[in-house]
C-alpha cells in the first residue's frame, strides 16, 4: 500500500545547502544524469539514513496495512471477495517484504527496523489508523487509499536509489490490482440495495479526507524550500512536491466517483476551467498530526496486535534456527 | 473413464458400512452430500487459516500460510459449485457457504476447532495435507469426471501444503525444547481428531462401487505411514489419545462451528438477496 | 525482543520462463535454505513470474566492490578491436 514519509513539523529536519563532499563526486555525477545509485556506491550519510528512514516507514505501512483490512477476511461476505481480499492482504505482506529487503541494502537488518516499529521509534502511515467500520471500507480503501499510493508510488519507480525503484516497480504492478478490485467492490455496492449504497457513501465520506492527507503537508509555493521535499528532489528520491500529487489524485478520482454513483464529502469541490484542475477544500492537518503523533482511533490497537504477532512467533523463529544449527552441525559431521 | 477408484494402499478396502442417511434412492442427492463433506472441510479449514494472515511468526510465513488458505478456499469454491449444481433446485457456492445452518455443514471437527498457536496451525495442516493428498489423488481417477478434475488440480496443491507442515514439524520437534514440548502438546491436542478422516460410514456404498466416491477408510494405512514417518523424524511421537466422537458428515458439530459461521455468514445474512 | 539475531538473508534468482537466465529479483529472511527456498517461492511466484528459482545465502556472495570499478571495469574501455565493429569490411562481403 503506502507509506508517507514525513513528520509532523516539530521534528521536520531543516533543508541544508549540501556542500559537494569529497568522494561524493560520483554520487552527484550520477543523480545529475538520471542514473540510478546501487547498494555500495558511496552516498551522503543523511541520502541513506533517509532512505533508510522512508523505505523503513513504507515497508511498515504495508505490514500494519494488513491489519484494517484482514479483520475483513473471515467476515467477507461472498467466496469471491473473500479470495480476492486474501490476495491482496497477502500482497501487502509481500510488499513490506520486498521494501524491507531494499531498506537492508543500505546496511540495516529487518530485525533492527522491526524492533524500531515495535517500540515506536519508526513511523508507518497513518492512513492505517483509522478503523475499517463496515465492508464498504475494504472497497473504499482499495479505491481511494491504493489509488492515492499509486499516484505516490509511480514516480519512485525512477527514484535515484535502484533497489528501492526495483522494489516500487514490483509493488506498483501489483498494486492496481488492489485499486481496481477496490473499484468494483464499491461499484457493486453503489448499484446494489439502498443499504449498501448508504454502507458505500458512508465509507468514502469517512476515507476522503484522510486519503487527501496521504499526500503529506502543503510543500508547494511559499512551503516548498521548508521541510525535506527540496532536499529530496535533490536527490532524485522525490519527482514531485506533494500538492502536485494529491492534485492529480483529485483530478483523477473525481471522474471514477460519478462513474461510481458516490459524492465526495467537499462542497468546495469543483472544476477550475482556468486552472484546468479540480479545486477542493483546505484539509485539516491537526487532524493528521494528531494522528501521526499515535492519538489516531487505531494506533495502539495496530501496535499492540503486531507486537503480540511477533512476541508469539518468538519460540517458532528460535526453534528454526536450532534446527538450522543442528542440521548444519550433522552436515559437518558426516562429511567429516 | 474405465479405471475404477483404486484403492491407494495394498489392502483391499473395506465395504463401507450402511449410510446414516436414505440417500441411495437418490444418486445425485448422495454425490451431493459427498461432495459438500469435501467442500466445507476445505472453506472451514481455509476459514481458520486466514485467521492467521498479519498475525504469523514471521511476515514470510504471513505469505506461506496466506497462499495455502487460498489454495483451499479455491478448492471449496469448487467443490460447493459442483455440490450445489446437484441440488434441486440448484444452488449457488454462496448459497452454501452462507445461507446454511451449522447442522447442514458436513466438515470434520479437525478443521471447525479454533486455532491455537502456531504448533497447533502445523500439527493440523500436517494431519489434513497428508488426508488431503491420498484423498485427491484417489479421487483423480473419480469416474465422476468433475470430481477427478478439482481432485488432480487440487492433488498440486495439498502437495505443497504438506512439505510445508513437514518442514516446519521438523523443525518444531527437533528445534529448541520448548518448540518440542509445544509440538508435542499440539499434536496431542489434533490427535483425537484424526479418526474421524476415515469413517466413511455416513458414505453411500454405492458411490464407491460405482468409482465415484473414495471411501476414506482406504487411505487411512498411507496416511499414517506418511504421517509417522514425518513425526519420527522430529523426534516426537504419535498420541496415543482416544479418538473423539466425531459425526461432523452427520452435522453434528463442536460448539465452535457456531460461532466460526456467525463470523462468515453475518454480513451476508444480514443483507437478504443483494450482491457483492 | 531488541537484540536478538534475524534469519540469515537469502538472495532470490528466478528464471521466469525456459530459455530465460535466472535473474537477481531481491531477498528474504528464512533460517535455512530449505525454507528460503518455499518462502521465495511463495514470495517471488505468486503470479506464475517463474519456472525455477535459486537462493543463495547473501553471505556467500563475492562481490566486485565500487571503489574497484575503475582497475575493475575501466580497462575494458579502449579494447575496441574486440568487437566486431572495430574491422572494416569491402562492400558486397557477406555473411561475415
Amino acid at each position: 500500500m503506502y507509506g508517507n514519509d514525513f513528520a509532523s513539523p516539530s521534528d521536520a529536519p531543516s533543508a541544508s545547502p549540501e556542500p559537494v563532499e569529497p568522494g561524493l563526486e560520483d554520487f552527484w555525477r550520477i543523480v545529475g544524469e538520471d542514473g540510478r545509485i546501487e547498494p555500495r556506491d558511496a552516498m551522503p550519510e543523511d541520502y541513506r539514513s533517509s532512505l533508510v528512514r522512508q523505505i523503513a516507514q513504507h515497508a511498515h505501512s504495508e505490514i500494519i496495512g494488513m491489519q484494517p483490512e484482514g479483520e475483513w477476511i473471515s467476515r467477507a461476505p461472498s467466496l469471491r471477495r473473500k479470495a480476492i481480499l486474501m490476495a491482496k492482504v497477502q500482497d501487502e505482506a509481500g510488499h513490506g517484504l520486498y521494501l524491507y529487503a531494499a531498506a537492508e541494502t543500505l546496511g540495516v537488518d529487518r530485525a533492527e527496523l522491526l524492533d524500531m516499529l515495535h517500540t515506536g521509534r519508526q513511523k508507518y502511515s497513518s492512513i492505517f489508523n483509522y478503523p475499517t467500520l463496515t465492508w464498504a471500507d475494504i472497497g473504499t480503501i482499495g479505491w481511494l487509499v491504493d489509488g492515492a499510493a499509486i499516484v505516490n508510488q509511480v514516480p519512485l519507480c525512477r527514484c535515484s536509489y535502484g533497489p528501492y525503484a526495483r522494489a516500487m516497480v514490483r509493488v506498483c504492478k501489483e498494486e492496481s490490482f488492489h485499486q481496481r478490485q477496490g473499484f468494483e467492490a464499491l461499484y457493486t455496492l453503489s448499484h446494489g440495495t439502498p443499504q449498501q449504497h448508504e454502507m458505500a457513501q458512508d465509507a468514502v465520506d469517512r476515507w476522503w479526507w484522510p486519503s487527501l492527507m496521504m499526500f503529506g503537508p502543503h510543500d508547494s509555493g511559499p512551503h516548498a524550500t521548508a521541510g525535506h521535499t527540496a532536499k529530496s528532489m535533490a536527490w532524485g528520491v522525490k519527482r514531485f512536491s506533494n500538492d502536485d500529487l494529491r492534485q492529480r489524485f483529485v483530478d483523477m478520482t473525481v471522474p471514477q466517483a460519478e462513474a461510481l454513483g458516490l459524492t465526495l464529502p467537499d462542497p468546495d469541490l469543483r472544476w477550475n476551467e482556468s486552472r484546468g484542475h479540480y479545486d477542493f477544500g483546505e484539509i485539516d492537518f491537526n487532524e493528521l498530526f494528531e494522528v501521526i503523533k499515535g492519538n489516531g482511533p487505531c494506533n495502539a490497537e495496530r501496535m499492540a496486535n503486531r507486537r503480540r504477532a511477533h512476541e508469539e512467533g518468538a519460540w517458532v523463529r528460535e526453534a528454526a534456527t536450532a534446527y538450522a544449527e543442528k542440521t548444519a552441525a550433522r552436515r559437518t559431521a558426516g562429511a567429516a | 473413464m474405465t479405471s475404477r477408484v483404486p484403492p491407494s494402499s495394498a489392502e483391499s478396502p473395506e465395504a463401507p458400512s450402511a449410510p446414516t442417511r436414505s440417500s441411495s434412492e437418490n444418486p445425485a442427492r448422495a454425490l451431493a452430500d459427498y461432495v459438500l463433506g469435501l467442500g466445507d472441510d476445505a472453506l472451514v479449514a481455509a476459514q481458520r487459516m486466514g485467521e492467521w494472515i498479519a498475525k504469523a511468526p514471521q511476515i514470510e510465513e504471513d505469505v506461506a500460510l496466506g497462499n495455502i488458505a487460498l489454495d483451499l478456499l479455491g478448492q471449496a469454491r469448487s467443490l460447493l459449485t459442483y455440490a450445489g449444481s446437484l441440488l434441486d433446485p440448484p444452488r449457488s457456492e454462496d448459497d452454501l457457504a452462507y445461507l446454511r445452518e451449522a447442522g447442514d455443514f458436513r466438515c470434520v471437527h479437525l478443521v471447525e476447532r479454533p486455532g491455537g498457536d502456531f504448533g497447533v496451525a502445523v500439527a493440523r495442516l500436517l494431519i489434513l495435507s497428508a488426508y488431503h493428498c491420498e484423498l485427491y489423488a484417489a479421487l483423480s481417477a473419480s469416474r465422476d469426471g468433475t470430481l477427478a478434475g478439482i481432485a488432480a488440480k487440487a492433488v498440486k496443491e495439498v502437495d505443497y501444503h504438506r512439505d510445508h507442515a513437514t518442514l516446519w514439524t521438523l523443525r518444531l520437534g527437533d528445534g529448541t525444547n520448548e518448540s518440542h514440548t509445544r509440538m508435542q502438546a499440539a499434536l496431542a491436542a489434533e490427535w483425537p481428531y484424526v479418526e474421524e478422516l476415515f469413517d466413511g460410514s455416513h458414505l453411500d456404498p454405492a458411490l464407491v462401487q460405482r468409482g465415484v466416491a473414495v471411501d476414506p477408510a482406504t487411505l487411512r494405512t498411507a496416511f499414517y505411514r506418511r504421517v509417522s514417518q514425518v513425526v519420527d523424524q522430529a523426534t516426537l511421537v504419535l498420541p496415543g489419545t482416544v479418538p473423539a466422537e466425531g459425526g461432523g458428515r452427520c452435522g453434528r458439530h463442536t460448539e465452535h462451528l457456531e460461532s466460526l459461521l456467525a463470523d462468515l455468514q453475518g454480513l451476508t445474512r444480514a443483507h437478504p438477496g443483494a450482491t457483492w | 525482543m531488541s537484540g536478538r539475531r534475524d534469519w540469515p538473508l537469502f538472495e532470490v534468482f528466478v528464471r521466469s520462463r525456459r530459455g530465460l537466465s535466472h535473474v537477481h529479483v531481491g531477498s528474504l529472511h528464512a533460517p535455512d535454505a530449505e525454507l528460503a527456498l518455499r518462502n521465495a517461492r511463495d514470495l517471488y511466484t505468486r503470479r506464475q513470474e517463474g519456472v525455477s528459482l535459486w537462493v543463495v545465502e547473501a553471505s556467500a556472495i563475492t562481490a566486485s566492490s565500487p571503489q574497484e570499478k575503475d582497475s575493475f571495469f575501466d580497462p575494458a574501455g579502449d579494447k575496441i578491436y574486440r568487437h566486431p565493429t572495430f574491422y572494416d569490411i569491402p562492400d558486397g562481403v557477406e555473411h561475415l
